[in-house]
């Protein structure tokens, strides 16, 4: 029964990480300028990454070891996900990228 | 089940190792080809704990933490060099 139910708890978390690596890989193809292009691998694909790594925790945890290397290559690549974006950004200002994405105005705020 | 929900984790892999690639080489700019770089990197992770998973070894966990550290860097420094005026714009 338990062995089922963590079975379905890995078999979840891989779909869920493969899903949405896949959906952040699409969004780098389809989104149409760099700055947007931005969002998707930076939030996606380490949301989906994250997924696989839960997986990979649950399966050692099914086969008796517990191991904790997973969570050191999780909590890097949250760490430097968000470093890698901002800098990315940075470099496409300094390189004159304009967004197509419309400029925000006072209203936005309320 | 855990044995089809590897291969559709690998499939979806695939599929966005390929779609990077992709990226990679239409890429308009220096910080696309940066990103789609950072891409395949993180992607090489997943695909490095799935193998993991599958074969039951415990040696490709040092190597998802290397290529991790290794993209970081790689990408860190790519950007770096870009936003000082990449050469190729």
């Amino acid at each position: 029964m338990l062995a089922t139910l963590l079975e379905a708890a890995i078999s979840f978390c891989l779909i869920v990480g493969g899903f949405f690596t896949l959906v952040g890989s699409i969004g780098l193809v389809r989104l149409p300028d760099c700055l947007m292009r931005l969002h998707a691998p930076t939030k996606a694909t380490t949301l989906g990454v994250g997924g696989v790594l839960a997986a990979s925790l649950l399966s050692s945890l099914a086969r008796g070891r517990f191991v904790v290397h997973e969570l050191l290559i999780v909590l890097f690549l949250f760490l430097t996900a968000s470093v890698s974006g901002l800098m990315l950004a940075r470099a496409a200002i300094r390189l004159r990228l304009t967004s197509r994405a419309e400029r925000p105005t006072p209203e936005d705020r309320a | 089940m855990l044995g089809l929900a590897l291969d559709f984790a690998f499939l979806a892999l695939a599929g966005a190792f390929a779609l990077a690639a992709l990226r990679l080489v239409i890429g308009p700019s220096a910080p696309d080809r940066i990103l789609a770089l950072d891409t395949l990197y993180v992607d090489a992770v997943a695909i490095a704990i799935l193998l993991g998973i599958r074969h039951d070894s415990l040696a490709y966990f040092e190597a998802a933490l290397l290529v991790a550290l290794i993209g970081f860097v790689s990408t860190a420094a790519f950007a770096w060099y870009a936003a000082l005026g990449a050469p190729e714009r």
